[in-house]
């Protein structure tokens, strides 16, 4: 009786689906959901793990109970806790006979264990015997598991039934199946490299499940090759179209939209195929342009398909009235309330301005709302946005704004990624060197270590060479702002290291060059930061030599030198420091201010960080004094390796390294390698080997040594990875790098070529104009954010740009003179330049009427329909382009039989001609109209698309899959 | 492809979790951790996208969508769209909820096999293989049939 009540019990739970679950282990969950704290959620898992553990040991346990363990294990597991003692059971839980067990152990295995795991081998085989399994779930269980747990070296031991699984009557199967072979590819690719066709074959199936399936394979296999798919590109569009005309079973419609999910994957495949590739682009035009026409605004899921459409448009090859619908759907997505679809407005923006950057223009508001949107995601959306349309007109506002944002934000990750941004549009952009200086400051201070070190080290040859024009008097201008505005920074707290050895470099070689300040603040200010981060000692070699660096330049400058005490105990202090270098700084420190100041001038040379150091390997001026000796009685040289006690010297570690062995030697006696000596004078040899830093490269260092000589020409400079561009960076700076921006400036050609969004445009761009007219008249009344937005974008509407400019010029930098007019003259030149480059608009115009009517026949419906119109036979010898791409349709199939029967192609032809509406021509039809009867209409559903996509006789997988 | 599906409520417990890369526990415990505290930051009224790059290494895009106790929360890289993933959310739910009629947290903790069940039948080695509610509810069905055979079987044997 009692076990009839469980029975029962089963049996309701089992109505509600089967999964049954017993009493305790609803008490385990409801406990752990009542946990009050943590501690408490983890002492009732260790209770239970310990249950289990005892438990699941003993003998003969029933299967249901067992499989109740299972689950159990599976739910600690999600916890986070360690449940491997469990493992095994659930390996044996694969072998059973009953399915609901069976697939327990296989939903337990593939959430345990990796490819990896050393108890795959037990399940390999039970997987090959489930794949071979008569009920097809089971199939699918085993399936299921393949994908998670073959890996490559199994992979063998069940391709051959996958493969055959590929032609199992159940729907189910074969989606699992083409997946299963999908997951061999990305595991291993050459596995199932013989096996690729299958995957356009299965794009034929008659289930829309199975199609939509194969995209997802297709999608990555595309990825990889475009070329070798472009055949099907036909095949897709024609699929697409299909789709759009709702010829797929209701059961794929979701929202009222038909299967958009398809849609969305096929469309992601159409801007693989036709990027660049004008000849599949134009086949793709006019089913793209269905599909904006039909989806509609309303739903969330109309929105994603639009959103894949612009992506589409973006990448295929450019088409006019398709970048004028997705520019429409952008702005509305830009004025929609919803966050989601500013979110995607903003990054469909992001892509369409690469082709049209006029559009750009349009949306400024929006774009600077989104800015300014609480939401994080929406704001760092939208700053991508502004780092691809940055230029030299408005890198300052872009890059103030980043900075800005950077210091609100905690995630050191995102961090560091804007910051890299930063130092990237500045080094490309700057519109002056202080501007640039100052921007890098900012980001140093506040992301400091998490920049790059080679930006730190850029930001110095920057500072040192200038930019690369023969001014010295702007270079030098350039330096003292530096050392003024480190001087200031200095003050602030806790800075970071490598932004404090760009400043300590920089002090100590410019901070007295223009005398505004002397050597004893300098170097007070040094001593300071010695103190202050005594536990840097790359900071504290960095401020010594600084100091070293101020020393000789006063002694060689013929001044006094008054060494202050805080200096003089930190170089005390730093003669007895641990750091072998730190050491050493501070002996040659004490050693320079010893000298006369002819010898400092000869080895601190003033300003001469830039200069190539020749090294005198010969030691050629000592000769005289050698020859001196020599005369005198000494003995002459003998080179190491001609001395013969000095051969064992020099092997000495060989040999040692070999005692070990105790055997005779049998090879000959390694040639002895004459040991390096530093044949440099001690007191200039430079201990840069043994800095303890990362990056051991001091700019300054190296007119002392050998070692790393700094790059002094561009093509040196290029290995680093963040290259600044120095060689006449002048020129190039102040002048828009990427000139299709400009050509927005042109706003008639605008109002042609961009129809529909004309009518929203001009109220922007003429609430702009008047901002800036007012600001003529009566300075500083205009809307914050609409300033914004003339900064922002300002750089597009051309006859305002020069006030703009001159303003913000005025703003940012000290001499403004002779900068504003640097700008304006570059922006005439870019206007000049950038005015016959306008002309490509014309290039682009393929889809226009014109265009397109040279070329009808490559329209895919037309081809379609004139393929329904002919007879097969005709159909061989019908247009040229169908012709010529046919026989690509056709080598899918070349490795199947031919086997066509008479009946079945009439049958064909006339469910085909049935279902493609009023385009075909009429014929007798066969089976009844488009009802509701979903089998029925699955069936032509398939057939039709499969004419579609196989516009041809021969086809005979497609009579197998359809009739059996 | 999706890279991971997680559910979870609003006090960070974990109702399902489910990766389609293999992490070893302590990392999935720290990922989903971490998703948990950026969810809880994000105020009501955004968007219902996040950045994840942070949390789950380049090319990773996370969407959530919060019903009533849950977060439902999938992890995928761009090859997806957004807003697509967001409709698929709406798909598991929708599907969940034939399945369980009305279903609320509780029937995500009690039915903890048949929930992923459902899921394996939409996505698949993280490739999203069924997108239609009513074909994964057939598929659903026909397990859950096969279940109940044995009980019936049992049960007119006892009787008998």
């Amino acid at each position: 009786m009692e076990q009839l009540r469980t029975f029962g019990r089963e049996l309701a739970m089992g109505s509600q689906g089967g999964f049954y679950q017993s009493k305790e282990f609803l008490d385990l969950v409801k406990s752990i959901g009542e946990a009050r704290s943590k501690a408490e959620e983890d002492r009732i898992v260790v209770n239970e793990i310990d249950t289990l553990k005892r438990r699941i040991a003993e003998p003969d346990i029933p299967k249901r109970k067992m499989k109740e363990y299972i689950i159990r294990l599976v739910y600690i597991e999600m916890l986070g806790h360690d449940a491997s003692f469990g493992y095994i059971h659930a390996v044996k839980m694969t072998h059973d006979d009953s399915l609901l067990v069976k697939r327990t152990g296989y939903l337990a295995v593939t959430l345990f264990l990796n490819e990896e795991h050393d108890l795959i081998i037990l399940i390999v085989n039970t997987i090959q015997k489930d794949l071979k399994s008569d009920n097809y779930l089971v199939v699918c269980a085993a399936l299921n598991a393949v994908c998670k747990l073959i890996n490559e070296e199994t992979i063998p031991a069940v391709l051959p039934q996958v493969v055959e699984l590929l032609a199992h009557p159940k729907e189910a199967v074969r989606k699992k199946a083409i997946m299963a072979l999908h997951c061999f590819y990305q595991k291993s690719p050459s596995s199932v490299s013989h096996l690729i066709s299958n995957f356009r074959k299965r794009l034929c199936d008659n289930d829309p499940g199975v199609m939509g399936a194969t995209l997802c394979p297709l999608f990555d296999l595309i990825t990889r090759d475009v070329n070798s798919y472009k055949d099907l590109v036909i095949s897709f569009v024609s699929i697409l179209k299909q789709v759009t005309e709702r010829r797929l079973s209701k059961a794929y419609d979701y929202h009222q939209m038909p299967a958009p999910f398809i849609q969305i994957k096929l469309l992601k495949i159409l801007a693989l195929l036709g990027s660049g590739d004008k000849q599949a682009s134009e086949n793709m035009y006019t089913v793209v342009g269905d599909v904006f026409r039909k989806c509609d605004f309303s739903s969330n899921i109309g929105n994603a398909v639009l959103y894949e459409c612009i992506c589409c448009v973006s990448s295929i090859y450019p088409n006019p009235k398709l970048l004028d619908s997705a520019a429409d759907i952008i702005s509305r997505f830009l004025k929609s309330d919803s966050h989601n679809l500013k979110y995607m407005g903003i990054d469909a923006l992001g892509r369409l301005i690469k082709i049209s950057p006029e559009i750009a223009e349009q949306h400024q508001l929006a774009v600077i709302d989104c800015l300014e949107d609480p939401d994080d995601t929406l704001k760092r959306k939208t700053f991508e946005l502004l780092y691809k349309m940055t230029k030299s007109t408005n890198v300052e506002v872009i890059v103030d704004r980043m900075i800005d944002y950077m210091i609100s934000i905690n995630d050191n990750h995102y961090k560091t990624e804007i910051a890299s941004r930063c130092v990237e549009l500045a080094e490309q952009f700057a519109p002056s060197n202080q501007w640039f200086i100052q921007a890098m400051n900012k980001v140093f201070e506040h992301t400091g270590d998490l920049v790059n070190i080679k930006v730190a080290h850029n930001l110095m040859r920057l500072i040192a060479e200038g930019f690369g024009e023969d001014d010295d008097n702007a270079d030098s201008k350039l330096r003292s702002s530096a050392v003024e505005s480190y001087l200031r920074i200095l003050g602030e707290p806790k800075l970071p290291s490598g932004f404090l050895q760009v400043i300590c470099w920089v002090l100590g070689e410019y901070g007295t060059a223009d005398g505004m300040f002397c050597a004893s603040d300098i170097t007070g200010k040094l001593c300071d930061v010695a103190e202050a981060y005594s536990s840097d000692d790359t900071v504290k070699a960095y401020a010594v030599t600084a100091l070293m660096k101020i020393y000789a330049f006063e002694i060689a400058a013929g001044r006094e030198v008054d060494m202050l005490t805080e200096c003089q105990s930190l170089m005390e202090e730093l003669l007895a420091s641990h750091s072998t270098d730190l050491q050493q700084r501070a002996y040659e420190l004490q050693g320079v201010i010893g000298l006369d100041a002819h010898a400092v001038e000869f080895i601190m040379p003033s300003d001469a960080s830039c200069e190539d150091i020749e090294v005198d390997k010969d030691l050629s001026f000592l000769d005289g004094y050698i020859q001196e000796a020599i005369e005198k009685g000494a003995q002459p040289y003998i080179p190491e390796s001609e001395r013969p006690g000095v051969l064992n010297m020099g092997n000495f570690r060989n040999q040692d390294h070999h005692e070990s062995s105790h055997g005779l030697r049998f090879e000959a006696y390694e040639l002895p390698k004459p040991a390096v000596q530093p044949r440099i004078p001690r007191a200039l040899l430079p201990s840069t080997e043994i800095v303890p830093v990362p990056e051991p490269v001091y700019p300054r260092e190296t007119y002392q040594t050998p070692v790393t000589p700094i790059p002094s020409n561009p093509s040196d400079a290029g290995s680093a990875e963040l290259k600044l561009r120095l060689d006449g960076v002048q020129k190039k700076w102040g002048r828009p790098t990427y000139t299709p921006e400009t050509s927005t400036s042109n706003s008639t050609s605008q109002k042609t070529v961009n129809g529909a969004a004309q009518v929203d445009g001009p109220s922007t761009v003429n609430s702009t104009r008047e901002t800036y007219a007012s600001r003529k008249l009566q300075v500083e009344i205009s809307h914050e954010k609409q300033k914004l937005a003339a900064s922002l974008f300002g750089g597009s509407s051309k006859p305002e740009k020069r006030p703009a400019t001159g303003h913000k010029v005025s703003k940012a930098s000290s001499h403004m003179l002779e900068k504003s007019h640097v700008p304006n003259s570059s922006m005439e030149v870019a206007s000049e330049k950038t005015a016959p480059a306008q002309t490509p608009p014309d290039l682009l115009d393929l889809g226009e009427p014109t265009s397109t009517s040279t070329a009808p026949s490559l329209d895919p419906f037309k081809q379609l329909e004139v393929l329904l119109d002919a007879t097969q036979d005709a159909s061989a010898a019908n247009s040229a382009t169908s012709a010529s791409r046919s026989p690509d349709v056709m080598a899918l199939y070349a490795d199947t039989p031919v086997g066509i029967h008479n009946k079945d192609e009439a049958d064909l032809l006339s469910g085909m001609s049935n279902m493609s509406g009023a385009t075909a021509r009429p014929q007798p039809t066969k089976g009844s109209s488009k009802g509701p009867n979903p089998k029925d209409s699955l069936e032509k559903d398939s057939l039709v698309r499969q004419m579609g996509v196989k516009p041809s006789s021969q086809n005979p997988n497609l009579f197998k899959d359809l009739l059996g | 492809m999706i890279k991971a599906v997680m559910v979870m409520n609003t006090q960070g417990k974990t109702r399902l979790a489910k990766f389609y890369e293999y992490l070893p526990v302590e990392k999935q415990q720290e990922l989903i951790r971490g998703i948990f505290a950026v969810l809880c930051s994000r105020a009501e009224n955004v968007s219902n996208f996040i950045d994840a790059e942070s949390i789950f290494g380049p090319d990773s895009r996370l969407v959530y969508k919060h019903f009533a106790t849950l977060y439902f929360v999938f992890v995928f890289d761009s090859s997806e769209n957004e807003l697509a993933v967001l409709d698929l959310i709406q798909v598991f739910v929708e599907t969940l909820d034939k399945c369980f009629q009305n279903v609320c947290e509780l029937d995500i903790v009690f039915n903890y096999s048949k929930v992923h069940t459902i899921l394996d039948e939409m996505i698949f080695g993280g490739q999203v293989v069924e997108t239609s509610s009513s074909e994964i509810m057939k598929a659903v069905e026909e397990i859950s049939k096969s279940f109940l055979y044995p009980f019936l079987l049992c049960l007119s044997k006892k009787t008998c």
